[in-house]
């Protein structure tokens, strides 16, 4: 059951990005000011909604671990976050090609890309943690709160976007009253979005399948050193 | 009361962390001009630098010292709550980080020939409340950290990028403070993340200590 879902979501990711690959570099036009480095936003942001989704599961299953003290919900914390830092690796990467081109540089300490590092500094933290760390109820607690706190860091950070001047552009979805898309242009985004999340929910599916066998091998290797 | 009391006796933590934070504070003069405008733009990030350097060598040992004959064992099973060792050790962390600071503050004045007399309230203010949030987060590491093999290089690398917010507060209100720049309407935001974040993670630390100290 769980390989045919991990089956079919892996197609469906792959049908939608193929189509819209496409739709991106065939059938849309360059952008007026940008001109064709402008596409990388259809990888850019969905990868960040998909990323901070993540994180935010990942709070929420920790929650739930400190709540029930059932290591499935350990396993699955750890699974996404890893997931959630590769797509967030994606974010910095991207926006630093995007950045090269538009603004000539690959970096510039703008409140957003700086709130998007310390993310990916924490979160990296989180899982070096995991890794310092064997005995696994123990792990299973404290990179718990780590996580908790870290969520919590995050969107202190991200109000400080508001406060700080910010030299990223501004939204322009529709739904944050950016309006600054045509309508043709803008659904990439969605779509790309539904795809990456089929993909991490892929990742996180499998990566979760290998916590939990390394935990089975783990225990089995604990009880025959106690025999 | 303790945690002060045994500091005092020997006086280790305090004084390795001062003699540090000077050390720190000659090496930044290699790096800069010292008598430049620069240096005037840049003097809350130095100090706030300074600081979270020094704090980090007071807080490795805080919950590590109590690692000889299980004293840490000894303290849990304490009828003590876990939200009380908590505290107490946050707040003997919390004035000996202030101590430190406070002498590195007079130790930069006459290095850097800075005048912010006419500002001093409210540097001591801003001082004391990004320690506090220096302390209340590294206090809370520094006993989820206490049993694992890399403690000192954990410690730092997932106390750093979490005091971000505060730091980044802290450094641009010392920076105004330093050029003779009072609180107002511009810098009223920045005093408020700070103490926002004190006060979040200081709930958030008295909850979740009992998970990580006791399980």
């Amino acid at each position: 059951m769980r390989n045919k879902l991990v089956f079919v979501l892996c197609v469906l990711a792959a049908g939608i990005l193929c189509w819209q690959l496409y739709n991106i570099l065939l059938i849309l036009p360059n952008e007026k000011d940008q001109g064709a480095i402008y596409r990388i936003v259809y990888f850019h942001v969905p990868a960040i909604f998909t990323g901070f989704m993540g994180f935010f599961v990942a709070l929420g299953a920790s929650g739930m671990y400190l709540g029930t003290r059932n290591l499935k919900y350990d396993a699955f914390a750890a699974a996404v976050t890893e997931v959630s830092l590769a797509f967030a690796t994606v974010v910095l990467a991207t926006g630093m090609i995007w950045g090269r081109i538009i603004w000539g540089i690959w970096w510039t300490w703008d409140a957003r890309l700086t709130t998007m590092l310390v993310c990916w500094l924490i979160y990296a933290g989180y899982l070096m943690l995991r890794r310092a760390i064997d005995e696994p109820t123990q792990r299973a607690r404290l990179s718990a709160v780590v996580s908790i706190f870290g969520c919590t860091d995050i969107l202190i950070v991200w109000k400080s976007i508001e406060w700080w001047r910010t030299q990223h552009p501004a939204p322009v979805l529709s739904v944050r009253e950016g309006g600054g898309m045509a309508p043709g242009m803008e659904a990439p985004i969605y779509w790309n979005w539904l795809a990456l999340m089929c993909l991490a929910a892929v990742l996180v599916m499998i990566r979760m399948r290998q916590e939990n066998m390394s935990r089975e091998i783990d225990s089995l290797r604990r009880l025959a050193h106690s025999y | 009361m303790k945690d002060l009391r045994s500091e005092f006796r020997t006086k280790e933590a305090l004084n390795a962390s001062f003699a540090f934070s000077v050390v720190i504070l000659v090496l930044f003069s290699f790096a800069f001009d010292p008598s430049s405008e620069q240096m005037q733009t840049i003097s809350g990030g130095l100090l706030w630098l300074v600081f979270s350097f020094a704090g980090a060598l007071i807080l490795n040992r805080s919950f590590a010292r109590e690692l000889q004959n299980d004293c840490l064992d000894a303290l849990i099973s304490s009828p003590a709550p876990a939200g009380a060792i908590f505290m107490g050790k946050t707040l003997a962390n919390f004035l000996l980080l202030m101590i430190v600071e406070l002498a590195s503050l007079a130790v930069f004045a006459i290095f850097y020939d800075s005048h912010f007399g006419s500002q001093l309230g409210s540097i001591a203010l801003v001082i004391a409340l990004g320690t506090w949030g220096i302390t209340v987060i590294g206090t809370m590491f520094s006993a989820l950290t206490v049993n694992l093999r890399m403690r000192e290089m954990m410690l730092p690398t997932l106390v750093y990028p979490l005091l971000v917010p505060a730091l980044m507060a802290a450094m641009t209100l010392t920076t105004d403070l330093m050029n003779g720049v009072p609180f107002g309407k511009e810098n009223m935001i920045w005093l408020r993340v700070l103490a926002g974040f004190d006060f979040i993670y200081s709930i958030l630390a008295v909850v979740f200590i009992d998970v990580v100290l006791v399980g």
